[in-house]
């Protein structure tokens, strides 16, 4: 082996890592974000679905998830070695390295459900379906996609031009189906929604915490884009990196933007959570394809997804689907768009291709998805009681609250 | 002896603890609290749902006092908490039957 290549294996593994963390670092931000929308009597319950569902992932794709989707064995068994001559395709980092990488997009898809579901499922009926989703349902979808593998032996959506270069469908739409098949089996908060079709707000407690969580989702996905490249030593992907990196910030601004300013027009003030959406939903629709347009290109893509995610977080409100924090319309709605924009900058892609994927992830995830909650809601239920939920699934759940008052030592 | 509840805009608290302390009140309680008036509420609005805020902060201020005293302190709560806009707030005067100071057992106007 030579110097140079040693040092560009180095480079490339410790890259993917750094990458990696940076990802790992999103599922704090999903935390503060989903407690700062939540009211304050449901906020240690959140943090702990929140940080469980990050180990649950962790350890289901450990055992089973990876393997799913990228062949090997079950418990990562045959994962050490060298990348460079122990794999099949010769790579430029470490294997596990690349299950690093891999695993925590598993955690973000994930963490999508926990947002959408918040205030009234119960948790163990949650961190149940974790189990499911990241050992299997995912896995699958993966394998079809970033995996090469044909669907169910039938077609190969690379072959009919589908591209989705770190995951506005394969993770982000994913995360979302699975999310809806929850909300509609659970049904909305108490009080969300009147007998006359009023849609009731229901403010969040912490705007800084939400506000803050947002920050670091847009850091984090500068790994979760930029690690997506797959490696920055050599001249090009180095350029491909940078290129990646300022499409990724260029979008996150224009989505922010586009949302203040549509909220402004829409409702005569500058909704702040309506815009910590649209950031996201900047960075969501770039991130099927961050590596083609141009940062003009990109902020106008981030541009429309915040427009779009406003309305449609106006328009699941009007169907009685409840998402606290707008996860839906963010991953899921803006996940599409995502998809759909790839074949505008990138000709190896094609609509009908991206139709076909985008179609292929919504129907097994959401389908798998809603067979277990439905299973789940059989055998446990789904839902918190109504005297629970009333008095905040802290309580219920945990058995402590997040700010506790008036407290004695006594028992 | 006389107990004084005065209900002032939060924003005012600082004053009227000024103008009292230069009449020579000795001791006042405040508490924040929440309430309406003709002022009543006002509607707010997340993601596109309006939602009204029926109880309004106030800060809510609580004096003992000696009889001669009460009508001095009135006047100087009144006059600096004024802005001649609705919620201002109103005073309450009560009869006082006793006060204890739990230090020495003081009584009555001893302990005022």
């Amino acid at each position: 082996m030579t110097d140079i290549f040693q040092l560009q294996y180095a480079l490339d593994t410790f890259y993917f890592l750094m990458c990696g963390a940076l990802v790992m670092w999103m599922a704090a931000g999903f935390a503060m974000l989903e407690a700062g929308l939540v009211r304050s009597k449901n906020t240690t319950e959140i943090l702990t679905k929140n940080i469980a569902l990050f180990a649950v992932a962790c350890t289901m794709y450990m055992v089973c998830g990876y393997a799913v989707m990228y062949g090997g064995d079950i418990f990562l068994s045959s994962i050490t070695g060298d990348g460079a001559t122990g794999a099949e395709e010769p790579a430029t980092y470490a294997p596990s390295a690349d299950f690093y990488f891999q695993v925590v997009f598993v955690a973000t898809a994930m963490s999508i459900v926990s947002g959408a579901v918040a205030e009234r499922m119960k948790l163990w009926a949650f961190l149940a379906f974790a189990v499911v989703m990241t050992g299997f349902i995912y896995p699958m979808e993966g394998a079809w996609t970033w995996g090469g593998a044909p669907v169910f032996g039938m077609y190969t959506l690379g072959d009919l031009g589908f591209s989705d270069f770190a995951g506005s469908g394969i993770v982000h739409l994913a995360g979302a189906s699975a999310a809806l098949a929850g909300v509609l089996l659970l049904g909305a908060r108490k009080g969300k929604y009147g007998p006359n079709g009023e849609v009731n707000a229901i403010p969040g407690a912490n705007l800084p915490m939400a506000t803050l969580g947002t920050f670091i989702l847009w850091l984090g996905w500068f790994g979760f884009n930029g690690g997506s490249v797959l490696a920055t030593a050599s001249v090009e992907s180095a350029n491909a990196v940078a290129v990646v990196f300022m499409n990724t910030n260029a979008a996150a601004a224009g989505g922010l933007i586009a949302a203040l300013l549509v909220a402004k027009v829409l409702f005569g003030k500058a909704d702040l959570t309506m815009t910590l959406n649209g950031a996201l939903a900047g960075l969501v629709a770039i991130t099927a394809e961050p590596s083609t347009p141009t940062a003009l290109e990109a902020t106008l893509f981030g541009a429309a997804g915040g427009v779009l995610v406003v309305f449609s977080i106006l328009a699941l409100d009007k169907f009685k689907i409840d998402d606290p924090v707008g996860a839906i319309s963010v991953h899921g709605v803006v996940g599409l768009l995502g998809l759909l924009l790839v074949p505008l900058t990138n000709e190896g892609s094609s609509f009908s291709g991206q139709l076909i994927g985008a179609a292929t992830i919504f129907v097994w995830v959401f389908g798998a998805s809603l067979v277990a909650w439905g299973i789940l809601k059989a055998i446990m239920g789904l839902r918190v009681s109504e005297e629970e939920e009333f008095a905040g699934v802290d309580i219920a759940e945990c058995g402590m609250e997040a700010y506790p008052e008036f407290v004695s030592s006594k028992a | 002896m006389k107990l004084i509840t005065a209900i002032v805009k939060p924003f005012k608290l600082d004053e009227v603890r000024e103008a009292l302390g230069d009449l020579g009140v000795a001791g006042v309680t405040v508490t924040e609290v929440k309430g309406f008036g003709r002022q009543k509420g006002h509607t707010e609005l997340y993601r596109g749902a309006e939602y009204v805020v029926d109880f309004l902060p106030k800060g809510k201020l609580e004096i003992a006092l000696a009889d001669e005293m009460v009508d001095s302190a009135v006047e100087a709560i009144t006059k600096a908490a004024q802005t001649g806009k609705i919620g201002d707030g109103k005073i309450f005067i009560s009869t006082l039957e006793d006060v204890i100071r739990i230090r020495t057992g003081e009584t009555g106007a001893e302990a005022v």
